[in-house]
């Protein structure tokens, strides 16, 4: 008997253990409107009011970029048409006339990671575009595997191995910007996808950014759902750079309609949690209008959630994986794929030749950031190709497609 | 029943505090919708209980979800005819993995927590090199059917669930269950009694590897083909056995409170997520519950742990 008393208090006190962690939680969410039913004391006050459910803006939110990035979208890019990869958009040229020697060449990549689809359809068509150049004779490529401190070795040890140019893609921002401005004065520097906090690199390779992203589905979204349609908005995490300017941009295209976003939620990028939370929602509010995602990845769970509830699929926007394309195609939905085309791992390799021939390259590179449509669905969707492979790669002419990507032809 | 009671009680205050947020939860699509959910997750927990009760843990069975839904999504490929022969293949490969786990603890005497760790990092490991990072293929929609679909209105998944479940409350009442309980209680008595300890252990880790491959069909069911589907589930298994009151270290516990534990972990979350708290409170949460339930079974019953340890 005495036994059981204290297993008794021994779960009590659990209980008491859980239920405060879910409790203590209630006094948090003033970001949801979908919780405004306990708001007591609101410190955000009037703000809260007119923010059409998306919350306090974003401490990663420049209005600077988020202006400059709005200009791209609409601006011509410079360069072949049919070579996305090469064109570049307001590009400020700098010379590079003291790093012109003769071939070949020794070209070296510190790759933050090789740890989602999109680095990994990435990193091949890096290394094909090496493939197409003989004047490359070696290719050093280090995987930090998503860790600061071995990247910032990595990048130490690959300026003891006589690289000509040394490519970056920063694990993290802050981070990373000593290692790069360390490398700067001994070798040639390009950084591509994310960025640091220095000027000293030879050229910056980026598409136009977040901020281009979120805007083209949210206002895809403004366009499709009637005035007053219930968005659910799905973010994979928060506190990334690269994710809040696609959740940010979005924002600022909400607050200004007349749509009512009804949650925020974070799905860790996982597709049975994004599945679980979108039929939470559509069981919640009966339906649901309009669904915006910050990444294309778990997009078919989410519209499996309405088709698993009977309920016709919503305007929707997701990525260019294949995955997501047939599903749109196959189910005729109203979507966007809005893009963060893997095409750019060519282009460090096209820049460092540049460089390395003496010819001029843009500071910073901005290469233009297609949308897939309902006009040119057709021209994305690429039966053979795997459910994750991303169509905006640029690498349908390179050597070894598609069996190097993993596809069939 | 005494002792499953208190986890009950915190299921049942977690049901009650969801229906408050959201009263459509109580009503049957909508409550069945949390059962399907929370299935993969019971299930495993079912597994894992048969595992620890028994003295040991695994921690491999979150990759071991992730390995069988890659392969299935590569062998299958969209091809109907290829469905059931690898729904057999994936009970097999689930059943085999249990076994090596179960052989290399008892046999050669490696301490199961470093015995399925290696098992974890072997399984994640080999999944990327095959896959390079994004699997290939795609399941069928007769595979989808187990996750996905449902018999009328009851999803297959809910009765999977409810056929394992009886299993397993028959298992623990059979002499099978009384002799897992024993080996994990003092494995040297139960040796000294006649019970071959090594076997049974190993059929304990043979039986979270058949909960890991149902597991995997359900999840691979309900969302598709995906890298991350079974990230950190080895440790949402190993908190709900906690939670429903089954000692670490063997010998104590129900595997209907362990159950009961899933459901209660699952509930949790809905209600964090229903208060719009992010998931990444949940591994916060899910620590706090492991070191409580830990700490609090250990002032529970201070001789038996020093018998233990000497």
């Amino acid at each position: 008997m005495n036994s059981y008393s204290r297993r008794l208090l021994a779960c009590a006190a659990l209980a008491v253990v859980t239920l405060s962690a879910a409790a203590c939680t209630s006094d948090k969410p003033a970001t949801s409107s979908a919780s405004a039913g306990s708001g007591s004391a609101e410190p955000a006050g009037s703000a809260a009011a007119k923010d059409a459910g998306t919350g306090d803006q974003s401490k990663f939110f420049v209005q600077a970029d988020y202006d400059a990035q709005m200009a791209m979208r609409k601006a011509q890019a410079d360069g072949p048409a049919d070579k996305p990869w090469e064109q570049t958009i307001d590009a400020q040229l700098v010379d590079t006339g003291k790093y012109k020697k003769s071939g070949p060449y020794n070209l070296c990549f510190s790759n933050a990671a090789v740890n989602n689809p999109w680095r990994q359809v990435g990193l091949k068509n890096m290394q094909a575009e090496v493939a197409l150049h003989k004047e490359i004779a070696k290719f050093t490529a280090l995987d930090a595997e998503g860790k600061d401190d071995k990247q910032i070795s990595d990048i130490a040890e690959l300026q003891g191995k006589g690289c000509d140019v040394l490519i970056v893609s920063p694990n993290t921002t802050a981070t990373l910007t000593p290692a790069v401005a360390g490398a700067c004065p001994k070798v040639p520097v390009i950084v591509f996808d994310r960025g640091v906090q220095t000027d000293c690199p030879v050229t910056f390779i980026k598409p136009i950014g977040g901020y281009a992203f979120g805007a083209e589905a949210a206002e895809f979204l403004v366009d499709k759902v009637p005035a007053g349609g219930k968005i659910l908005a799905l973010r994979i995490l928060p506190g990334v750079d690269v994710l809040e300017t696609r959740w940010s941009a979005a924002k600022v295209a909400f607050d200004k309609s007349d749509l009512d976003v009804v949650g925020v939620e974070f799905t860790d990028g996982d597709a049975a949690k994004t599945k679980s939370v979108v039929s939470d929602y559509i069981q919640r509010f009966g339906k649901i209008d309009g669904v915006w995602m910050d990444a294309g990845a778990t997009a078919v769970a989410a519209v499996e959630a309405f088709e698993d509830a009977g309920q016709p699929v919503p305007p929707i926007n997701g990525e260019d994986q294949q995955d997501f394309l047939k599903k749109w195609s196959d189910s005729k939905l109203t979507a966007i794929a809005p893009t963060y085309p893997t095409y750019q791992w060519r282009t460090p390799i096209i820049a460092a030749l540049k460089i390395l021939k003496g010819e001029q390259v843009p500071k910073v590179w901005n290469l233009p950031q297609p949308t897939i449509t309902q006009d040119n669905l057709t021209t994305y969707l690429k039966p053979g190709m795997p459910p994750l492979h991303y169509a905006m790669c640029g690498c349908e002419n390179l050597p070894g497609y598609p069996e190097k990507w993993g596809g069939t032809s | 029943m005494r002792r499953t009671l208190p986890i009950f009680v915190v299921l049942a205050v977690l049901l009650v505090a969801i229906a408050v947020a959201n009263p459509y939860f109580l009503e049957p699509p909508a409550f069945l919708a949390f059962v399907k959910r929370a299935a993969p997750l019971v299930i495993l927990a079912a597994g894992q209980y048969a595992v620890i009760v028994s003295g040991e843990f695994d921690l491999s069975v979150g990759s071991l979800v992730t390995a069988e839904v890659v392969i299935a999504a590569r062998l299958i490929d969209g091809s109907a005819e290829a469905t059931w022969p690898v729904v057999a293949l994936l009970i097999v490969l689930g059943l085999l993995v249990g076994l090596v786990n179960g052989v290399v603890t008892t046999l050669l005497r490696v301490p199961s927590f470093i015995t399925t760790l290696g098992m974890l990092l072997i399984l994640s490991g080999a999944i990327f090199l095959w896959t390079g990072g994004a699997p290939r293929g795609a399941l069928s929609e007769e595979f989808r059917e187990l996750g996905r679909g449902s018999l009328g209105p009851v999803p297959w998944s809910v009765l999977i669930l409810v056929v394992v479940a009886a299993a397993a409350a028959y298992a623990m009442r059979a002499r099978f269950g009384h002799t897992l309980v024993a080996v994990g209680d003092n494995d040297r008595a139960a040796a000294l009694s006649g019970v071959r300890v090594a076997r049974v252990r190993t059929v304990a880790f043979m039986i979270s590897g058949l909960a890991a491959a149902v597991a995997a069909i359900l999840l691979g069911g309900f969302a598709g083909v995906s890298a991350q589907v079974g990230k950190g589930l080895e440790f949402q298994a190993i908190t709900a056995v906690v939670l429903g009151g089954v000692a670490l270290g063997g010998g104590r516990g129900s595997v209907v409170a362990a159950m009961a534990g899933a459901f209660t972990l699952e509930a949790l979350f809905t209600l964090l997520n229903l208060y719009g708290i992010s998931g990444a409170l949940e591994p916060a949460v899910q620590g706090v519950i492991i070191i409580a339930a830990v700490a609090l079974g250990a002032v529970r019953f201070p001789r038996r742990r020093v018998a233990a340890t000497s």
